[in-house]
Formats: structure tokens, C-alpha cells, sequence
């Protein structure tokens, strides 16, 4: 493929094409829109489904009952239409089912500024459903990284039965950047469901940090699917241990996976005394400021997230134990700063922080750095 | 025993008397009840529940329709219960959402038939949106709509089906909201098929179940059926017993119903009327969305 001038959304919509995506399910939401009509264009044309719903809880209904007819499913939204979701993202938790859903962050809250960009989602998407439960968020810093990890949010979300959040931004969703995407028939996704009959199936095997595989609807296992909690068979269940062996596989089998989860990019200095930690759109604005300063002679460590949930909590640590001071510049006011607190403790954290539809510049992160060395 | 149902069961009129060692084995309408699913279930006894479960197993048997390419999807409540006890591919989903997720179910299946079992508030407080653009799209999918005019598992609280003046929980004083006509909304907002029945004429229920099951498009069968538990206990309309005979007393077939003078009509307007109110043909959404395919891979129309 040639190099093309593409935005953010055009490539997500693209890698949701060539991960093998062939059921959306979407309303209308800025900054996202332009995902759901390329889909709408583009799916047809591999025989894929683009069906546009009544409102996001419908969206997300639906792609939770197409990826249970067999398809891999994918809906884009917005914070509004992000927060509409949270109830059946949390049937998807329950029920592991495999699903993708894209939020192009907006400022908010509520309606807040639809046109302006925001990283103010970093909670909810860990959060936003009731009840304690595993997530995998992840989160492009360039518009070639958003065609990547869409195809990586797939893959993971089959993988691990989950709902997988791929959390980009208003800016990386807009921006146009000439990429190479590669050819699509290059891109594999194992199978990782159950595609033949007649095997002896218990669609919810408890074994800790399992994940069984999935049998779609219709292939001849005829079994129930709940967002009650369940036992093995998928009946729901009051028994305690049955309870317990269910909470103990589904709350530890993202986390004893974490290394092919977590991914991040470590740019380190020997010597350096302060490090840089983003994500996202404001991790161009910290690279900057890195460049800036690496420039003036000073050594800084850089750490980007590309993974956000679950929290590379190893990572960071070594990034503690590097540096005296860890600045995370981040479009909220300390969404993410509060989980490198938690790591590695609230002193040694700067937060810089805006909620206000402008971006992080370069300038605010070196002020802080000066600030360090005063 | 009426013939309609020892045929169902498979079995003689004789049999039926003294259940033989096999009789599970024989039944076809046991059949198709999971093996490993404890009962009993967790209606009440004398919920009309029991006659509605029995009615869509009977359609389904009808139909000839494979275990493998039957679908029952639900939202929350006691009617949502059901797909819980029956051997098909069952999905108990969030309240109020069993025809969106439907909705992706039938377009990743179109080949499997998509049934989905709800309740008054179900259907139509919570899901009233998915339920009139479900019945627009005019997908292939079959809405069951058990109305008991209640929310019951909750404990009684009034439902958008509960009838002005009746009592509930949260209607201490009478009810003051006027309830949806579930046939007359579905029809409006363009399902192809419409029909209503009670738990009181089973076979009827039968009759149109499997008529709606075999419809290409969307179609809506609402049962009439009770909560004795609460609205009952609440309005104090007796037992279980009590309210199925009511529903023999005050419903009345379209076909009489239409045959009555307007006097007559106005003496019998507090009736449910039975039968099939709207049996129309109009294109459905999946075969829509082929011919979509079609022209968007490069066919002529």
C-alpha cells in the first residue's frame, strides 16, 4: 500500500477492517462519527454488518449480540455515549464476551465541549461499570499506532474473552498523518473460540487465570449466557464457593497475562533524575518537551503507555526507582497521575494537568522540570 | 385430555393417566427443557408463567425447529426467567435490552430464529425505544410480551401496562398513568405481525406463537397473563385461580368482538380482545441488508 494522508478515526475504522471487525453497532456522537461512516461504506464491501442504533446502551447491546453470533464486533462513541454503555460493557465483563469499544475522547462532563479534545475518560474507562471486574484499555499516540492497536484490541479482547477500550482522543482522532498501512492479508488473528461441534463444553470453566474458550451461538452448544453470576454451565448461582471461583478467575485472568498486555515504550537515559510518563495525545506533547530538553544537555527518562488498563504497575515502578521526580502530563486533572502516585508514591509525582480543551504544551511540562531543579 | 396436547407429548390419551418410567423421555414438549438446569422454577405457583413456557415450546415444536437454530433472548424479571429452563441458545441480558441485543444476534445469524421473551416493563418502560425501533427496522425477530400489568420480582410497583385506578406499590392512591395498547403501538411503529391472546386459551397462544415464529419480519405477541402475588393481593382479585378465570370472563375473539353492534361493544369495552390484529408482508431487514451487500460489492439493483 502507498502512503496516505489519514486521520485518526479513518485508521481506526480501517483496523477494525483489517482485524476482522464484521459487525458495527454505533449512534452518531462527535468527535467519533466519522468511524461509524466509513464502516457503514466499508463494511458492506467484505460482507460485514454497519447497522446504526436507537441510542449507545442499543449500540452496545448489539455488538454484545453479534460477537455472540460469531462476528467480531466493534462501536465507537464519545464521553455521553461512553457513559450510556457502562452498564451492558459490564454484561461483556460478566458474561466474557469478546467485544471493541472505541471512545474518542471529548471534554466533559456532560455534553461539556464536544469539538474539544480530553483525556477525562481515563477513570471511567476503568470504572465506569459497577462492580469489581478486569479491563484492558489501550491508547495510540500517532494515527499509524491507532490502526495498530485497534487490530491489537481485537486480538486481546478474543484472547481474553473481555471487552477491550480502545481510549484515544478528539485530537488523535482528527489529526491527519501520511501512514503506510500494511497489506491487510499480512494481519492474522488466531481463532481463539471454539468453531466445531461436539466436543464436551463447559462454557465457564473455573480454573484461576483461565480463560475457556468461547463457543458462539448456533454451532450446537446450547448453553445460557447470564449476567447474573453464574456457575460452570453458565446457571446463576448464591453459591459462595461457586461465586468465589468465578470472581477469582475472571478478577486474575488479565492480570496473569500482564506481560503480553502491558504495552508501553521506554525511552531512558542512564543518569537521568526526572521522567516524563504520558499517553495518548499528550505524549507528542511530552515528547517534545523531552526533545527540548534532552537538547539543553539534560538527562530524562520518558515512559509511554500504550496500555492504560490494566495499569503497567511493573513498568512504573522501575521508572520510580530510576528517577527522583515523575512528571505525567496528561488533558485531566490527574486521572492517571493518581495511579503513578499509587505506585510510586504521591511525592515523588507532578501532575500537569488541563481540563480545558487545550492541550498540554511543551512549555508547561519544561516548567515543571525547571521546577524540580529549583 | 385434549388432543392438541397428548400430540405434543407424543403420546396417547391413555398414557397421559399414569405417567410411565419414560415419560420424560417420551414427551416432546419435556424435551425441550434443559436436563441440567435444577427446577422447579422461580415463579410462583399458579404464575401463568408456566402456560406461556409451555405455549412457545408447543409453536416452536410445531415449527420443526431445531434445538441448534433457536435463539430465546431476555431482559430482567420473572418473565426474563424463562429461557433460563429451555434447551435452545438462551441469553438473559441487562434490563430492558433483550431486542438490542437481539438486533446484533439475528444480523450476525440471520439463519437462526431470534425469539425474544419480555415482560410489560421490560418491553416497553425501559426497552419501550428498542421496542418501536425493533418493530421499524422490522428485523426478523418475534417479541414476546408477557403483560401481567406488573413489575413483579421487584415486589409490585405499577408497571407501563398497569390500568388507570388499579393499585400498586407505588400507586398507593390508583394508578393516574393511562397503560401503552402493546398490539396497537407494535402495529404503529410497524411490526408485520400482531396478535394477543392470555394464559387462560393456551392453544390459541400456541396458534399465534408459532404464526409469529414463522414470520420473516417482526412480530409481537403479546400474553395476558397475571401476577396474583402482587396486583392480585394488591387489588384483591382473589387467587391464582381466581384471576386465569377472569381472563376466560373478560376477553372476547376479534372475530366476535368484530361482529358486535357498536352497542354491544360499548357494554363489552373493558375486554381484552383475543386474535390477530395485523398480518401484513413487508420487506425484512436482513434480506434488505443483503441486497446492501450486494450493491456495495459492485451488483446491479
Amino acid at each position: 500500500m502507498s502512503v496516505k494522508l489519514m486521520q485518526g478515526n479513518e485508521a481506526i475504522a480501517m483496523g477494525a477492517i483489517a482485524a476482522g471487525c464484521r459487525f458495527y453497532a454505533g449512534y452518531p456522537i462527535t468527535p467519533s462519527t466519522e468511524i461509524a461512516e466509513i464502516l457503514s461504506r466499508e463494511l458492506p464491501k467484505v460482507g460485514g454488518k454497519f447497522i446504526q442504533m436507537e441510542d449507545e446502551i442499543a449500540s452496545m447491546a448489539a455488538i454484545i449480540g453479534a460477537s455472540i453470533g460469531g462476528l467480531k464486533s466493534m462501536t465507537a462513541t464519545s464521553g455521553p455515549g461512553f457513559s450510556l454503555m457502562q452498564e451492558n460493557i459490564g454484561y461483556a465483563v460478566i458474561a466474557e464476551i469478546p467485544c471493541v469499544v472505541v471512545d474518542v475522547q471529548r471534554l466533559g462532563p456532560s455534553t461539556g465541549q464536544p469539538t474539544a479534545a480530553s483525556q477525562g475518560d481515563v477513570m471511567q474507562a476503568r470504572w465506569g461499570t459497577h462492580g469489581d471486574h478486569p479491563i484492558i484499555a489501550l491508547s495510540p499516540t500517532s494515527v499509524r499506532q491507532a490502526f495498530d492497536l485497534t487490530i491489537k484490541a481485537f486480538e486481546l479482547s478474543e484472547k481474553f474473552r473481555t471487552p477491550v477500550i480502545l481510549l484515544t482522543d478528539e485530537i488523535i482522532g482528527h489529526m491527519r498523518e501520511p501512514v503506510e498501512l500494511p497489506d491487510f492479508n499480512s494481519i492474522h488473528i488466531p481463532e481463539y473460540r471454539i468453531t466445531e461441534p461436539g466436543l464436551e463444553y463447559i462454557p465457564y470453566r473455573n480454573r484461576p487465570g483461565d480463560v475457556p474458550p468461547m463457543a458462539s451461538f448456533g454451532i450446537g452448544y446450547r448453553y445460557h449466557i447470564t449476567g447474573l453470576l453464574h456457575d460452570e454451565q453458565g446457571f446463576s448461582t448464591q453459591v459462595i464457593p461457586e461465586i468465589d471461583a468465578w470472581v477469582e478467575r475472571v478478577n486474575s485472568k488479565l492480570e496473569k497475562h500482564i506481560e503480553e498486555i502491558a504495552l508501553v515504550e521506554e525511552d531512558y537515559q542512564d543518569g537521568a533524575k526526572v521522567g516524563l510518563l504520558s499517553y495518548g495525545c499528550s505524549a507528542r506533547t511530552a515528547r517534545h518537551a523531552l526533545k527540548v530538553a534532552r537538547a539543553a544537555g539534560q538527562k530524562v527518562d520518558m515512559l509511554t503507555l500504550f496500555t492504560i488498563w490494566p495499569f503497567p504497575e511493573q513498568q512504573v515502578e522501575a521508572l520510580g526507582e530510576r528517577v527522583d521526580k515523575i512528571i505525567v502530563p496528561e488533558m485531566n486533572l490527574g486521572q492517571l497521575a493518581l495511579e503513578v502516585e499509587r505506585i510510586v508514591g504521591r511525592k515523588k509525582v507532578i501532575r500537569v494537568g488541563r481540563a480545558n480543551g487545550e492541550m498540554v504544551t511543551p512549555q508547561m511540562i519544561l516548567d515543571a522540570m525547571e521546577g524540580i531543579s529549583k | 385430555m385434549n388432543e392438541h396436547i397428548t400430540q405434543a407429548h407424543g403420546m396417547e390419551n391413555h398414557e397421559m393417566l399414569i405417567p410411565q418410567s419414560d415419560w420424560f423421555e417420551r414427551s416432546t414438549t419435556l424435551q425441550k427443557l434443559r436436563k441440567n438446569k435444577k427446577f422447579p422454577t422461580i415463579w410462583c405457583p399458579g404464575c401463568g408463567l408456566g402456560v406461556v413456557m409451555g405455549a412457545l415450546i408447543r409453536a416452536i415444536n410445531h415449527l420443526g425447529l431445531k434445538n441448534d437454530e433457536v435463539a430465546l433472548v431476555s431482559g430482567i424479571g420473572c418473565t426474563a426467567r424463562m429461557p433460563i429452563y429451555l434447551d435452545f441458545n438462551t441469553l438473559h441480558t441487562t434490563h430492558g435490552r433483550a431486542l438490542a441485543f437481539a438486533t446484533g444476534l439475528k444480523l450476525a445469524r440471520p439463519d437462526m430464529k431470534v425469539i425474544t421473551i419480555m415482560g410489560d416493563g421490560d418491553a416497553l418502560a425501559i426497552g419501550g425505544n428498542h421496542f418501536i425501533h425493533a418493530a421499524r427496522r422490522n428485523l426478523g425477530i418475534t417479541a414476546l410480551v408477557v403483560n401481567n400489568a406488573i413489575y413483579g420480582m421487584t415486589g409490585g410497583q405499577y408497571s407501563p401496562t398497569t390500568p388507570v385506578g388499579k393499585r400498586a406499590t407505588t400507586a398507593p392512591y390508583g394508578n393516574i398513568e393511562p397503560p401503552f395498547p402493546i398490539c396497537e403501538l407494535a402495529q404503529a411503529a410497524g411490526a408485520t405481525y400482531v396478535a394477543r391472546s392470555t394464559v387462560y386459551h393456551a392453544l390459541e397462544l400456541d396458534k399465534i406463537l408459532a404464526e409469529a415464529i414463522a414470520k420473516d419480519g417482526f412480530s409481537v405477541v403479546e400474553a395476558v397473563s397475571y401476577c396474583h402475588t402482587t396486583y392480585g393481593r394488591i387489588n384483591k382479585l382473589g387467587t391464582a385461580a381466581d384471576m386465569m378465570r377472569a381472563l376466560k370472563e373478560n376477553s372476547v375473539s376479534k372475530t366476535a368482538w368484530d361482529n358486535m353492534s357498536e352497542e354491544e361493544k360499548a357494554a363489552n369495552s373493558h375486554k381484552i380482545i383475543r386474535g390477530v390484529f395485523h398480518n401484513i408482508e413487508r420487506p425484512a431487514y436482513t434480506a434488505a441488508y443483503d441486497n446492501l451487500i450486494h450493491l456495495a460489492q459492485g451488483g446491479t439493483k
